[in-house]
């Protein structure tokens, strides 16, 4: 918990949610045990893995798969289950730990409305 | 002037709010009072969009969306209506959504009982709703127009429980002064909903995940905003006496001002206990009543100065704790009590499920108090057989 986060009085009630799309700023991929790593030389863009990830943490350019926003990927494994050619390999994270997630690059936030 | 029950006399006050949304489910004794509405709502009388749902559940969970989107909602419900509605009923309050509910006070199953007593509003006293208790249909009346204003206010922002024993008073014929339908419509004035999600160039969302970074911090809004309503009650009650001729505070004193005795209550019995007050007095005994209005906020400091001058005070509960002491009312006066004066406080629980209690019954608690035969540690249950 943030020393930084806002008191009660500076809040809004109810728990209520006034900027839309926050949920971009809570970085849920420190949740992670386990890395989605992609072999981009198996990888046939097939892009099974960007319909089935259910946080929308695969990046797609130009219809290709592209990597993960590993800020918010929480490594659920559910690509690496659906690849067809076994082109994302689940890696624990103690073994990664060297590699910064700013190499992955993160997905920029919606617009402010 | 009208002739009206305790729900008709509900009935018509909603009417007079007029409110843009009423989700109900029937249950007895509240089913008059919302059949009473739903003949209003079938005559054009009202613009309310009434939602017939299929249980307490729904009605509470289209209250709590109605309400999100911005609308002014009521409903009304009893004993296990409300117990169906529960998880609702805090949701309600912590999205902070001025919801007024008449809860026609009912006993819970089991054994299934449908008479009055309050251990259906008395187990969520504690959900965030504030709760006010009526004893007699002019009061009905006069709690649900207030509880509007009180809800709305932007100080407060939690549902009103607006409560009268069912049967004793949803189904007794009383007169009531009402007021006249401007008078009402400019009392309660036009609801401006805060976060209304129907205001699409201010997109919100309403009941988000809320962790541990910051679901105390809206708790502690709701602590906050609860202790304000003690301000905004007597604001709108001292107003609401400017164009009805009827003040109304926190609680009602009868004759406690002299009083070595004083019987607190709520609802029904208080009216019961002025009657035994009346005769006592006439005998020359000094004994009084306090009446109990708002139990949610509790009055704790004001009830303290109320009762500091008694040489003893019976607390007389609707519904049983379950736990060896005694009512929830008896629990919170002698907490209010304890370390600020040396009075007293006896509990007594009565009435369950509607079991008659009379002024001869409330008389023997003031003879109890006077022979110094106090229940301080556990309530004595009056009118129970042996």
């Amino acid at each position: 918990m943030s020393e930084k986060a806002p008191g009660w009085r500076d809040i809004p009630i109810g728990g209520v949610i006034v900027h839309p799309g926050n949920s971009f700023e809570y970085n849920t991929g420190d949740w992670r045990a386990q890395r989605p790593v992609l072999d981009k030389e198996k990888c046939i863009d097939c892009l099974q893995c960007w319909i089935f990830c259910p946080d929308g943490s695969v990046l797609v350019e130009d219809e290709k798969m592209a990597g993960y926003d590993y800020g918010h990927c929480k490594g659920c494994g559910i690509c690496a289950h659906v690849c067809p050619v076994n082109a994302i390999e689940m890696i624990p994270e103690d073994n990664i730990s060297s590699v910064s997630i700013d190499e992955f690059g993160i997905k920029e936030p919606p617009p402010e409305i | 002037m009208h002739a009206l029950t305790g729900n008709e006399a509900a009935a018509y006050a909603m009417k007079q709010i007029d409110p843009d949304v009423v989700p109900a489910y029937p249950i007895t004794p509240q089913t008059e009072l919302m059949q009473t509405f739903a003949q209003y709502v079938a005559d054009g009388t009202v613009q309310t969009e009434m939602i017939l749902v299929e249980s307490e559940h729904s009605a509470m969970s289209a209250a709590v969306g109605a309400a999100a989107a911005g609308a002014r909602v009521m409903t009304a419900t009893s004993a296990n209506g409300l117990a169906l509605m529960w998880e609702i009923v805090y949701i309600a309050a912590s999205s902070r959504l001025p919801i007024v509910m008449p809860v026609v006070n009912r006993a819970l199953s089991g054994p299934i009982n449908i008479h009055a007593d309050h251990s259906d509003s008395m187990g969520c006293r504690d959900s965030g709703w504030i709760q006010l208790y009526g004893e007699n249909c002019q009061e009905v009346y006069d709690n649900i127009i207030q509880a509007s204003r009180i809800a709305e206010h932007k100080d407060v922002l939690l549902p009103v429980m607006s409560t009268h024993d069912g049967f004793i008073i949803s189904h007794t014929v009383e007169r009531v002064d009402g007021l006249e339908d401007e008078a009402v419509k400019k009392f309660v004035g036009e609801y401006k909903p805060l976060y209304p999600l129907l205001d699409v160039s201010r997109p919100v969302t309403y009941g988000p995940l809320d962790l541990q970074d910051y679901y105390f911090e809206h708790k502690k809004q709701q602590a906050e905003a609860m202790k304000k309503a003690k301000r905004v009650i007597l604001e709108v009650g001292e107003e609401y006496g400017k164009i009805s001729g009827r003040s109304y505070g926190l609680f009602d004193e009868y004759f406690t001002e002299d009083a070595d005795y004083i019987v607190l209550a709520l609802g029904s019995t208080a009216g019961t206990a002025k009657a035994a007050v009346d005769e006592m007095r006439a005998r020359g005994e000094k004994v009084g009543v306090l009446k109990l209005r708002v139990f949610r906020p509790f009055p704790a400091p004001e009830l303290v100065q109320a009762l500091s001058n008694a040489k003893a005070v019976a607390v007389l509960d609707r519904s049983e704790g379950f736990n060896g002491i005694g009512g929830p009312v008896f629990q919170d006066v002698r907490a209010a009590l304890y370390r600020k004066t040396d009075v007293p406080a006896s509990g007594y629980v009565y009435g369950l499920g509607g079991r008659d209690i009379t002024p001869e019954m409330i008389a023997g608690v003031f003879g109890d108090l006077k022979d110094n035969r106090l229940y301080e540690d556990e309530a004595f249950h009056l009118g129970v057989r042996e």
